[in-house]
């Protein structure tokens, strides 16, 4: 497969070079015609997971379980582990039961930085808090390059809960470092403009930001955020930035739109879009499981 | 038989007098006896002990308006015996402890609790303040003729800043009645709920919520405000945000009796430099930007910020290890204001030696009405602390506090205490 891994752990995209990430996007293109023998077998990979996930965590066991890992079917609840130490004494206990491979997801940003250095298997980021996730941007790439062939140059614009999304910033960090344009929209409270700062351009004029892309991925708007006066309501936000057949006609004819899923029609997305002929959605969902397992096979080469 | 002490041939530096030279201190029974050229050679102080200042500065006792000595309530993280010789390290004479302790220090009975445990425990002077608002609540003013009766210092809800304007208003008319210095924590609650760290990229590039520094500045706002209506003194604690020291600064040309501290970490550190997710780098207000960090020095260069004070706030190691998001807020800062502040405004040339010892020791005593601190002028309580300018060290765990919550640790400062004299006695020397 590759040259320099030499990674371990996958927290995130930010510290990642472009050779990191194409590497990953190269194994993971790999597999698609020829799954590998089984480089995990007799390993344990264990789930983590203190917030509620059912595709993330189907498509990382799918991955788990087609490189002959053995997949320990656990799953902590969150109050056990709300703290940074907990989470690690609860590491370090299923270390020694045997696992090899953590998969984390947790509702806190950066709670793996300390732990990851501190046991000997590997960790991946499923997502954290509003920080990372990192295996969804890969498919994102995967599925993107799959279409282009390169980045360069393509104006990608990621629409919606910019604020709160994860899948937005591992994005960002690695669309940048792979030569393409990010675009954020959305109202001001939920793409403040200091995102500019990190590379983005801003646009809260939603027709403005979808004229000439080349790729949308349409972020789910999570229904709570109409409390905190983020957005009024789900109808008005449906009305100013809602991805309908008429907007997405304003990108490139062939740009493709993505969604990270779950959705929420009627909400961010309109089912004619979703379920269109643009929609690369299900084809995101099935790059997942070669991304993961990408993702797996590069690091279990790095660990000790 | 008196107890005698030669400071000897020093430069002196008491801004208060304006004085600043090469001048032998003559210490007695607690006091400053004399400061002149030539005592050494004074045949009757030939037998007096000294200490050798040569090449170093002598200066005032530093007196620290805002720090946090967890007792009672949370003597695992700070005593009034350790936080006070964590301030004699750092040449901190005085200090003003703030009342938001577990119980709070709303009521007289409490403070004599604690002016009895300062009287048994600590190394240095220990002043307190009282809560403003009972157990700190924001719903009904404290009794303050009785606290002060009772020996506050000042007043504050430091720790739970009032958003109540109007109860506000009402504090601010009884303590100008009074003669008491109110000291507010300036914060918007609504604008900085759940937020760990400023508002900005780095907030946004690790995922976590960010105060914008419009959380300070509207209740600065407030304040100025509230002091022109009443015409009673405020002072605002740790000013963090360009535009709250722009608005402090106009308010003093109107003539509105406001006064303001700034904190050496937010005049040495920015959001940008916080490592990773460390909770040791999390404090209220957070870290801002350079920008705000420049104009934190402009402030104290023209005087809009009066004071520097610590804000030192322990906190123990499992607590702080929680990462920033879960870490509670603050971090210590007795045992290195002055190092902090040497390095970032004397040596980077922000101020001179005399406006920096001004700002760390004759201000802050001006502000809390003690004459007989912060001076070396004969007759004053002799609290002095000899410095090295430019000896260089690294702070590090262990401290004289409990504690070890700094972004300083590890980090080279230029400037060192090398002596402090409480009440004519050493309680630190290297």
């Amino acid at each position: 497969m590759t040259k320099d891994w030499g990674l371990k752990d996958l927290l995130g995209l930010e510290r990642l070079s472009a050779a990191n990430i194409e590497a990953i996007l190269d194994a993971a293109a790999s597999f698609k015609n020829s799954p590998p023998k089984s480089p995990l077998a007799g390993r344990v990979v264990a789930f983590l997971f203190s917030e509620p996930s059912t595709r993330t965590r189907s498509s990382f066991e799918a991955a788990a379980r087609r490189l002959g890992a053995e997949v320990l079917g656990f799953s902590a609840a969150g109050s056990s582990l709300a703290k940074g130490e907990t989470l690690l004494d609860t590491m370090l206990n299923l270390e020694a039961i045997g696992v090899t491979h953590f998969i984390v997801r947790h509702e806190r940003s950066g709670v793996l930085e300390d732990l990851a250095p501190r046991v000997k298997a590997c960790v991946i980021n499923a997502g954290d808090g509003a920080h990372e996730h990192p295996t969804q941007a890969l498919l994102d790439l995967l599925t993107l390059r799959e279409r282009w062939g390169s980045f360069k140059g393509r104006k990608v614009l990621i629409l919606g809960d910019i604020r709160h999304s994860r899948v937005a910033r591992s994005n960002l960090f690695a669309l940048k470092k792979l030569g393409a344009k990010v675009v954020f929209c959305g109202p001001t409270p939920l793409v403040p403009d200091d995102f500019a700062a990190l590379g983005a351009a801003i646009e809260h004029d939603v027709d403005k930001a979808l004229k000439g892309a080349d790729a949308v991925n349409v972020l789910r708007l999570q229904l709570e955020r109409m409390e905190q006066g983020f957005v009024p309501s789900l109808a008005d936000y449906a009305l100013a930035y809602q991805l309908t057949p008429a907007r997405a006609a304003l990108m490139k004819p062939d740009a493709p739109v993505l969604h990270p899923g779950p959705m929420n029609r009627g909400v961010e997305i309109s089912s004619e879009v979703a379920d269109g002929p643009r929609s690369a959605i299900l084809d995101q969902v099935a790059n997942g499981v070669l991304a993961r397992m990408a993702v797996l096979a590069l690091c279990e080469r790095a660990r000790v | 038989m008196s107890e005698r002490l030669l400071i000897a041939g020093g430069l002196v530096i008491d801004p208060a007098r304006g004085l600043e030279a090469v001048r032998d201190v003559l210490v007695e029974d607690g006091e400053i006896r004399a400061v002149a050229a030539g005592l050494s050679r004074r045949r009757d102080l030939q037998d007096a002990p000294r200490f050798d200042a040569k090449g170093k500065w002598v200066i005032p006792g530093l007196v620290d308006m805002h720090v946090h000595l967890r007792e009672p309530g949370r003597e695992g993280d700070e005593t009034i015996a350790t936080g006070t010789r964590a301030a004699a390290r750092g040449g901190v004479t005085t200090v003003l402890a703030m009342a938001n302790t577990e119980p709070p220090t709303d009521n007289p009975s409490q403070l004599a609790l604690l002016r009895h445990a300062a009287a048994r425990d600590a190394a240095i002077e220990v002043l307190f303040a009282g809560a403003v608002t009972v157990g700190q609540k924001g719903e009904r003013l404290t009794e303050f003729a009785r606290l002060r009766a009772g020996g506050a210092a000042a007043l504050s809800d430091d720790g739970r800043p009032l958003m109540n304007a109007g109860l506000m208003r009402r504090a601010l008319e009884h303590a100008k009645d009074l003669g008491l210095l109110l000291i507010d924590h300036c914060e918007d609650l609504t604008l900085s709920a759940g937020a760990c760290v400023n508002e900005g990229p780095e907030a946004l590039r690790k995922g976590l919520r960010g105060a914008p520094w419009a959380a300070e500045t509207v209740q600065v706002a407030r304040d100025i405000a509230l002091a022109e209506l009443t015409g009673a003194r405020v002072h605002l604690a740790h000013l963090s945000s360009a535009a709250s020291v722009a608005a402090v600064r106009a308010a003093k040309r109107r003539g509105v009796p406001v006064s303001a501290e700034a904190c050496p970490h937010h005049f040495a550190l920015t959001d940008a430099m916080v490592p990773g997710y460390d909770g040791d780098w999390k404090m209220n207000p957070p870290l801002r930007a350079e920008a705000e960090r420049q104009a934190l020095l402009e402030g104290l260069a023209d005087g809009t910020i009066d004071a520097i004070a610590t804000d030192h706030a322990p906190h123990g190691c499992a607590a702080k290890g929680a990462g920033l998001d879960l870490a509670p807020f603050g971090v210590i800062g007795l045992e290195t204001s002055l190092s902090v502040a040497l390095t970032t405004l004397y040596h980077a040339k922000v101020l001179t030696r005399r406006k920096l010892v001004e700002r760390m020791s004759a201000a802050p005593a001006r502000l809390l009405g003690l004459a007989s601190k912060g001076t070396l002028a004969p007759g004053s309580d002799a609290d002095l602390a000899v410095v090295d300018p430019d000896a260089s060290w690294t702070p590090e765990a262990p401290f004289q506090s409990k504690s070890r919550n700094t972004p300083f640790a590890g980090r080279r400062l230029k400037g060192r205490v090398a002596l402090t004299l409480f009440a004519g006695r050493p309680v630190h020397a290297l």
